[in-house]
């Protein structure tokens, strides 16, 4: 297992899990989200073939409402 | 037709509203379809985890065939964290390019910062993004935001949230003479007579939330603001009579007046 820190929380997740995969454990993957990976956006086309790895810094945002 | 345009796109309605602070989302909803708005502002956060998961979200109640999204940086301190949040909205947003800059420069007035909003600026046209942003009702500033590139500014009229209407008209008409890009006043509006006055000054636009969100009754305070826009642009493009300042003029016809009653 590794450890991944998503939207400030740690999660332990399988070696070799791919941002598809955490999303769709999420319950997120048919979501509007957009995510970044230690600062560095991750188009929705790369889910399936970027794996996490140990200490990744993981941020999920979606629209909200504000002014 | 009288439309307003704003970088590359055209709009019916002058009137641009925020989502936020309402009850619900259905009312959200139903303020942005009465007050005819067809650009409204959403905020960028992080999502929902866990067991709120499958909670609904704002973009299902917000009809989004006729309605431009206008992702923006509130509560962004710095020029990164502004870029930042807006390279992720237009991720988020399938590459959508029109977004609204705020850069903050104090929690208690939400005043923008201007040195670290230039800067912003300057590096999201670059990279490709329309910016319409959110500034001071400094002229010079406006003048430097629309020389780097913005697509429009966005003076406050007061502070965000503030409800106290067109404090320096004067600024606001300065910007307005100077700038070739609409300028649209962002915040301050409290009611309707503060949208009417923002627009008879030549304001392009006008953008709010709390003013409807937090009336005692939002989607008729949404409607209230529609028609305020349009009576003010009207009024604007009218062009109103001049004061006279020390004379009155009479309405009616001088001229065939009786004389007095002669009393016996």
């Amino acid at each position: 297992m590794i450890a991944a820190h998503i939207n400030g929380d740690i999660k332990q997740v399988e070696i070799g899990t791919t941002i598809f995969n955490l999303v769709t454990d999420l319950d997120i993957a048919h979501k509007k989200i957009a995510l970044e990976i230690n600062g560095e956006i991750i188009p929705r086309s790369h889910f399936k073939s970027r794996i996490l790895q140990d200490g990744d810094q993981i941020e999920i945002v979606t629209a909200v409402g504000g002014g | 037709m009288d439309l307003l345009k704003i970088g590359t796109r055209s709009f019916e309605s002058r009137l641009i509203i925020g989502t936020g602070k309402y009850g619900s989302f259905e009312e959200t909803g139903h303020a942005i379809q009465e007050s005819g708005a067809e650009i409204v502002t959403v905020a960028i956060r992080r999502t929902n985890l866990g067991q709120n998961a499958s909670e609904a979200n704002l973009l299902d109640f917000i009809d989004l065939d006729h309605t431009t999204l206008l992702p923006n940086t509130a509560g962004c301190y710095t020029s990164d964290e502004a870029i930042r949040t807006l390279r992720l909205a237009r991720e988020l947003l399938d590459g959508h390019d029109l977004v609204k800059l705020e850069v903050l420069g104090d929690p208690q007035t939400l005043f923008p910062n201007v040195s670290e909003t230039l800067v912003a600026a300057e590096q999201l046209v670059k990279d490709g993004f329309q910016v319409m942003v959110y500034t001071s009702d400094d002229p010079i500033v406006a003048k430097q935001l629309e020389d780097l590139g913005c697509v429009a500014i966005m003076p406050l009229a007061s502070l965000i949230g503030s409800g106290m209407g067109i404090l320096n008209p004067w600024n606001l008409s300065i910007i307005i003479e100077n700038l070739k890009v609409p300028v649209i006043v962002d915040a301050g509006v409290g009611t309707a007579s503060d949208a009417v006055i923002a627009m008879e000054l030549g304001c392009d636009a006008v953008l709010m939330n709390t003013a409807i969100a937090a009336a005692q009754d939002p989607i008729m305070m949404a409607r209230a603001m529609k028609n305020a826009v349009q009576a003010g642009r009207d009024a604007f493009r009218a062009g109103r009579m001049p004061k006279n300042l020390y004379h009155a003029s009479p309405s009616s016809p001088t001229s065939g007046m009786m004389p007095p009653s002669s009393k016996k």
